[in-house]
């Protein structure tokens, strides 16, 4: 087994630009990173002090699992009346001076945006963590048409640097060490080296102050809007939120239509869980609720407020009634942080924005089933995800359901023909019932084919022993007992 | 009473000491073990790769065998969540659906059946040795096995348990993921392997056989020849 001592490399920043196979792209990925011992250890290494940290704040509910019973409840109540709650929440914020675009993909969110940007001569963007951002490849855009964008989340600036997709969609940077931030820091910002997480902040807050200062816009995301009051809510730890939104004179706020909650008093249950869930806090360092831009007796904020509501085919999940719980999801990355796929494979391999158990659920619904398909077939179903995630979406099975559709639309035949010899096979017990003296007869010679390429289970036996098949099946065991039964009964 | 034992597939094929030793603890217990002859595989392989067309044959054929059962008794979480659990999902809106919904609430995985329907804990069994228990996803997960094997671990004379850190996560074998994603079931399973091994126990104890493949073909890959053992064969030990 190979030990790299290097971070893992990740695929290019836009997986969907990439021409090669996704499928391919993951199987070379994942292959790779499950071999490297230092991302393994990494990993381990920083989700051992979440789980610490997690179950300290679940104990703080009076019961963790009546508080996701509620969770799941008001977002299934949003959710199921996406149509009244996101009209309600648009005439609100826009009641309150802010403009609200509607756009239904990727395409229109991205058009409206750099319309913004041009009409009011936008040079410079500073930008909060958002990763409905990522999932319409914002920042690429906007630099590809000239604007300065600039991360503010320490996670984000830092895999903003080194030219990759973030890790996890709420550790951007969770792969690498103290170390090879230092590093990176060095390299790119001509900083001194340092091990201490507090020096490495400054390194990075003293190049970020500048450009809050100077942008033209802030773009951020949203972790709820709030219908009744017309409000977005951002919760976040190191207060860059704050600044990119409120000092700019233009906010621009993107954010799924699933965000939706119904009434402001749901944030007291939803943000303490997302907090707990997200990175085991009881609640994050700063939490920020927005109305709209400046009022004309107000001193500060921005003159213009935009809130882009991105559907993006989230209404095509919203129609499949099996998975509809899918857009529950708070975003917390709870389910990749128990996954012991995601843990092994890292989230770069997953090629998407949304990594681990729900990215692999949603990504074939807001991409294309077939294309993404494999993603729902890696994993053990397990169901480690399902049993923490916070609103109760039924992740393992809806892996399970991607499973089903996939390959009732479109079979592979030689798994179709397969299994349709295993059905015939297992409806008869005559035919079964030679398995057992065939594998005592092929044993021998299946024996003599281990490691080499012939060996039709090389699969497994490559990395594992296999057991040999015992002198009888139970089945025989069974019969030769009821012809002599045991003469003891104790 | 009379129990039926539905022996999954694998464990008929490969580990049939694990449902022999449960036919030996019903018999003592005074119980009549029932093996419908008939039986074959749940037909969880082809449902869990998503081929639920072709796992509907399989899963009549095992809903008949146990038509007249009044109490189906599993060595393995796994197939019996596949009979428990997703048989009524697969034959929903079918005309087999009331039949899958009858047999559903008759399965029993072992170690539950022992504790809460017949209500023993302590079988005579004894087996010095400093043991650690892997939960089975699907047992854990789907059927809400947890406190029944451990129970009855610990009126075991001579066994010492010994929890490994994270003995919720996954093994990594998940059926045909572990030929479909080799290096990364291999991952999960060497991940597992360093948990188990952190605790120096010097037997693994599962209510799963296939997590115990798993667990087993890394271990004795890695040169360490721990014993791998069915719940139900050292609770036979009386």
């Amino acid at each position: 087994m190979s030990t790299n001592p290097q971070a893992p490399q990740a695929p290019p920043h836009d997986p969907s630009s990439n021409k090669q196979n996704p499928e391919k792209l993951f199987h070379t990925s994942a292959n790779h990173i499950t071999r490297n011992l230092h991302h393994r250890s990494i990993i381990q290494k920083a989700l051992g002090g979440y789980y610490l940290k997690r179950d300290e704040q679940k104990a703080r509910f009076s019961s963790w699992q009546n508080a996701r019973t509620a969770a799941a409840s008001i977002k299934y109540e949003a959710i199921n009346h996406l149509d009244h709650y996101l009209v309600q929440f648009a005439d609100k914020i826009e009641a309150n001076g802010a403009k609200v675009f509607w756009a239904s993909d990727g395409s229109e969110a991205l058009q409206y945006i750099l319309a913004v940007a041009r009409q009011n001569n936008v040079r410079r963007i500073i930008k909060s963590k958002t990763m409905t951002g990522e999932e319409i490849h914002l920042s690429q855009t906007l630099a590809n048409e000239g604007y300065e964008v600039v991360e503010s989340d320490l996670g984000e600036f830092i895999v903003q640097l080194r030219q990759e997709p973030p890790y996890h969609i709420v550790f951007p940077a969770m792969h690498l060490t103290r170390g090879e931030i230092s590093s990176l820091f060095q390299q790119k910002l001509g900083s001194p080296p340092s091990n201490e997480p507090e020096e490495l902040t400054m390194i990075a807050r003293a190049a970020l102050r500048q450009k809050y200062l100077q942008a033209d816009m802030g773009i951020s995301g949203a972790n709820f809007a709030i219908a009744e009051t017309g409000m977005i809510s951002i919760t976040e730890n190191e207060g860059n939120a704050r600044l990119s939104v409120g000092l700019p004179p233009i906010h621009v706020v993107i954010l799924g239509i699933e965000k939706i909650v119904p009434r402001l008093q749901d944030l007291a249950l939803l943000l303490p869980m997302l907090a707990t869930a997200g990175a085991g806090q009881h609640l994050t360092g700063y939490n920020t609720l927005i109305s709209g831009p400046r009022k004309t007796n107000e001193p500060d904020g921005p003159e213009q407020m935009h809130v882009i509501l991105l559907d993006n085919r989230r209404t095509t999940l919203l129609a499949d009634a099996e998975q509809r719980d899918a857009l529950h999801c708070i975003r917390c990355g709870a389910c990749l942080n128990v996954c012991p796929i995601f843990k092994n494979i890292g989230g770069h391999s997953y090629g998407t924005t949304y990594q681990g158990p729900i990215g692999s659920v949603i990504t074939p619904h807001l991409r294309d089933l077939q294309t993404w398909k494999h993603l729902s077939a890696a994993s053990s179903l397990c169901g480690a995800c399902s049993e923490t995630c916070p609103v109760k979406i039924d992740l393992h099975h809806h892996l399970l359901h991607n499973r089903r559709n996939a390959y009732h639309l479109k079979p592979n035949p030689l798994e179709k023909i397969l299994w349709f010899a295993f059905n015939l096979f297992m409806q008869s017990p005559f035919l079964y019932n030679l398995a057992a003296p065939l594998n005592r007869l092929f044993t021998p010679f299946f024996s003599l084919l281990r490691k080499t390429p012939l060996d039709p289970i090389r699969n497994w036996t490559k990395t594992r022993d296999f057991p040999q098949p015992p002198p009888k099946s139970f089945k025989e065991l069974w019969r030769q007992r009821k012809k002599n039964p045991p003469s003891f009964q104790s | 009473m009379q129990i039926s034992l539905f022996v999954p597939c694998f464990i008929d094929q490969f580990f049939p000491d694990a449902a022999l030793s449960i036919v030996k603890i019903l018999e003592k217990l005074g119980h009549e073990v029932h093996y419908p002859e008939g039986q074959t595989c749940c037909g969880q392989p082809p449902f869990n790769s998503g081929y639920w067309q072709e796992a509907k044959g399989a899963a009549l054929h095992t809903i008949r065998q146990f038509r007249d059962s009044e109490f189906i008794v599993s060595p393995s979480g796994s197939c019996g969540a596949m009979l428990r659990v997703f048989y009524p999902e697969l034959f929903a809106g079918t005309k087999y659906e009331a039949e899958a919904r009858q047999l559903a609430p008759r399965v029993w995985e072992f170690s539950t059946f022992l504790v809460h329907k017949l209500g023993v804990t302590d079988l005579g069994a004894s087996f010095p040795c400093r043991a650690t228990f892997h939960d089975g996803c699907h047992g854990l997960r789907e059927l809400g096995i947890k406190q029944a094997p451990r129970t009855l671990l610990k009126h075991v004379r001579g066994l010492q348990l010994i929890e490994m850190s994270e003995a919720e996560t996954c093994c990594g074998f998940g059926g045909t993921f572990a030929v479909k994603f080799p290096h990364i079931s291999t991952a999960m399973g060497e991940v597992k392997c360093a948990s188990i091994l952190e605790t120096s126990a010097d037997c693994v104890i599962s209510n799963d056989a296939s997590c115990l493949m798993q667990i087993q073909g890394i271990l004795h890959r890695m040169g360490k020849l721990i014993p791998c053992l069915h719940i139900a064969q050292v609770l036979s030990k009386f």
